[in-house]
């Protein structure tokens, strides 16, 4: 078991008035699972994306990561399990503008303590596995869409984290790139990999085996593809 | 490697290839931290520059004179009370000479500055000094060549003259002064003796220097000039002694009664050596004034930017915290940020500074000189400054939460 949530809800405050993005929800994933979560806007998926991504605490419930307690941690503890055992991927690939690939992808690395020289062999590794081996010293502004979306799988990867969580990731692609890149989610899934696909378009939740349906902060429908 | 030095390592990788983006920005940021460390360390290095020629020059004046004048240094008296005291006399030199015990030797002192001619060449605001043969030894005068006055000279008003290293130098390019006569005005003296190289005093080169006997100055000049008693006490401990006896020989001559006060002055070297110290402690209060000021602002300056910074980066800051960043690391980030960016301007600041001295050293009497231990000073403070300056944009992005950060537009 990889991911064990329990009636988790999340309440923000906009203002005085309170808002329920989830009102408790519980789902399981198992060790190489490729699933999708979708919903229309408003459904809450976001917030289950940050909370299952370590970047959000629930208001009450629990959050087991492999048997370790997440709703219960601090933002110190919370910031390590997104190192080590979380992979993202971001709709606007968000990658930072002013370094190279190379140096993009040495980032996660970067705040566990790896050697230099361990880091620059180990990211090289990962732009390889994407496809990118000849294109590591250019900067994002340098790269196609595609090409900057493969940069920012290959640093979700390059910690071997458990999960690799992708949020909307061909949103911002065309349809034939963004055939592409779910080429390599399943070449990842096929290597072992544990994926969880946030999206809102049914041809890209096809590619899944799994696909959670939210609909106002609850889970309306969890069924296996064909 | 430590894994605390692999993160300070990058977070200083980072600072830097952000300052590099902002170059300009960067630079006008420094500029108030620049300004002030060059003000601090082009003032300190002047002070400390002074203070070696100073107390070069004072030590001319000897720590066993004493100087009987009518007026004190520095003193604070009634100027025109002062200016109605009775002139001093030879009649105190005599009395001196012949009751006090504790005195090597007593000189009478007068001064005027004149041009002195040899045949075509002339030189201009020469010191005339009138004295006698024991001026050489209260005013530590020691011809490097020919002899010094003599009693003869002195007491037969004998045209002869001693003069200064300058004077002989550019009077006289090819031959020796001995035995030549210089002009002062249209008086003829003969020179007897050149005195060694002295150096300067608060500006005053006192190698351009002309000892006459001390009557044919007053026959020259006029007898009503203000006159200084020089005098060397015998022993330097006992100088508090020899005060006082002269005092007592000075208030019998002049006829002070008892109960008045002194209508004459005693002054000696450590007077000047304290007003100096008083002199040099406003400076380095101006100095800090100045530099604290500077720095106040310098500071708020990179804290300003630090804080445009860390808007600009939100999203950078968004990206790092959701891979793995701590608020530690943010933290770091941005403080070595700000340290990186005031010690730069700091360095700049002491180059400046450094430049400046020099500048003023060779374009006035001024000397200035570098102290290392105050640039090391300096450079920690500077440090200090950024990392002040640098905690609170550094706290708030440290505690920016990642989801907003990420979504910031």
């Amino acid at each position: 078991m990889i991911i064990e949530i329990d009636d988790i809800s999340k309440v923000y405050e906009v203002g005085t008035q309170e808002v329920h993005a989830l009102r408790g929800v519980s789902m399981k994933v198992e060790d190489n699972e490729y699933l999708a979560i979708m919903g229309p806007s408003g459904s809450g998926k976001s917030t289950l994306m940050n909370v299952l991504g370590c970047l959000d605490t629930p208001s009450s419930g629990s959050y087991r990561f492999v048997n370790e307690l997440v709703s219960e941690m601090n933002d110190d503890q919370l910031a390590e399990i997104r190192n080590r055992e979380i992979g993202f991927v971001f709709q606007t690939f968000n990658l930072l503008p002013r370094a190279t690939a190379l140096h993009n992808v040495e980032l996660p690395m970067i705040y566990n303590g790896t050697p230099s020289t361990k880091r620059k062999s180990l990211a090289k590794e990962a732009l390889e596995k994407v496809g990118l081996s000849d294109r590591m010293d250019h900067r994002p502004s340098e790269l196609s869409g595609g090409q900057r979306q493969r940069v920012a799988i290959a640093r979700s990867l390059v910690n071997n984290p458990k999960i690799i969580l992708a949020d909307e990731p061909t949103g911002n692609l065309d349809t034939k790139t963004g055939e592409e890149i779910m080429e390599i989610f399943e070449e990842l899934h096929d290597q072992g990999n544990t994926i969880i696909l946030v999206t809102h378009e049914e041809y890209i939740a096809e590619h899944t085996n799994r696909i959670v349906r939210l609909r106002d902060g609850r889970i309306e429908r969890d069924e296996a593809t064909d | 490697m430590n894994k605390f030095f692999i993160d300070i390592w990058e977070s200083l990788k980072i600072a830097l290839q952000a300052l590099r983006t902002n170059k300009l920005r960067s630079f006008l940021t420094t500029l108030g931290i620049i300004i002030g460390i060059t003000t601090v360390i082009g003032i300190l290095s002047i002070i400390r520059g002074l203070n070696d020629s100073f107390y070069t020059s004072i030590s001319a004046l000897g720590s066993d004179n004493l100087y009987i004048q009518k007026f004190a240094w520095f003193s604070r008296d009634d100027w025109l009370e002062a200016r109605n005291r009775k002139n001093i006399t030879m009649k105190e030199v005599d009395a001196i000479q012949k009751q006090a015990t504790l005195v090597k030797a007593v000189a009478p002192v007068v001064g005027a500055r004149r041009t002195v001619k040899y045949k075509s060449e002339q030189l201009k605001n020469v010191s005339i000094t009138g004295s006698t043969e024991y001026y050489m030894v209260t005013g530590n005068v020691v011809p490097e060549y020919g002899r010094p006055l003599s009693e003869q000279d002195v007491e037969h008003r004998r045209a002869v003259c001693v003069i200064g290293w300058e004077v002989a130098d550019k009077l006289f390019k090819k031959v020796s002064p001995l035995g030549r006569r210089i002009k002062l005005g249209s008086f003829k003296f003969r020179v007897v003796g050149v005195l060694e190289k002295r150096g300067s005093l608060f500006g005053n080169n006192l190698d351009s220097e002309v000892i006459i006997p001390f009557g044919v100055f007053q026959k020259l000049y006029g007898s009503r000039r203000w006159m200084t008693i020089e005098v060397k006490v015998k022993d330097q401990e006992r100088i508090e002694e020899a005060k006082d006896e002269l005092v007592g020989i000075l208030r019998r001559v002049r006829k002070v009664a008892p109960g008045e006060d002194n209508d004459f002055a005693i002054n000696q070297q450590d007077m000047i050596a304290d007003m100096y110290k008083r002199l040099t402690t406003a400076l380095y209060a101006v100095a800090f004034g100045v530099g604290s000021i500077a720095l106040l602002v310098g500071g708020i300056g990179v804290m300003n930017i630090l804080l445009v910074s860390i808007t600009e980066r939100t999203r950078e800051i968004g990206i790092r915290k959701a891979i793995g960043a701590k608020n530690k690391n943010i933290l770091w980030q941005f403080l070595i940020e700000s340290i990186v960016i005031s010690s730069l301007g700091g360095l700049l600041g002491i180059v400046f500074g450094l430049l400046i001295a020099k500048l003023i050293s060779s374009a006035s009497f001024l000397s200035a000189s570098v102290s290392w231990p105050i640039i090391f000073i300096g450079i920690v403070f500077i440090a200090i400054v950024g990392l002040f300056f640098g905690i609170y944009p550094a706290y708030k992005a440290a505690k920016l939460n990642p989801i907003d950060a990420l979504h910031y537009e």
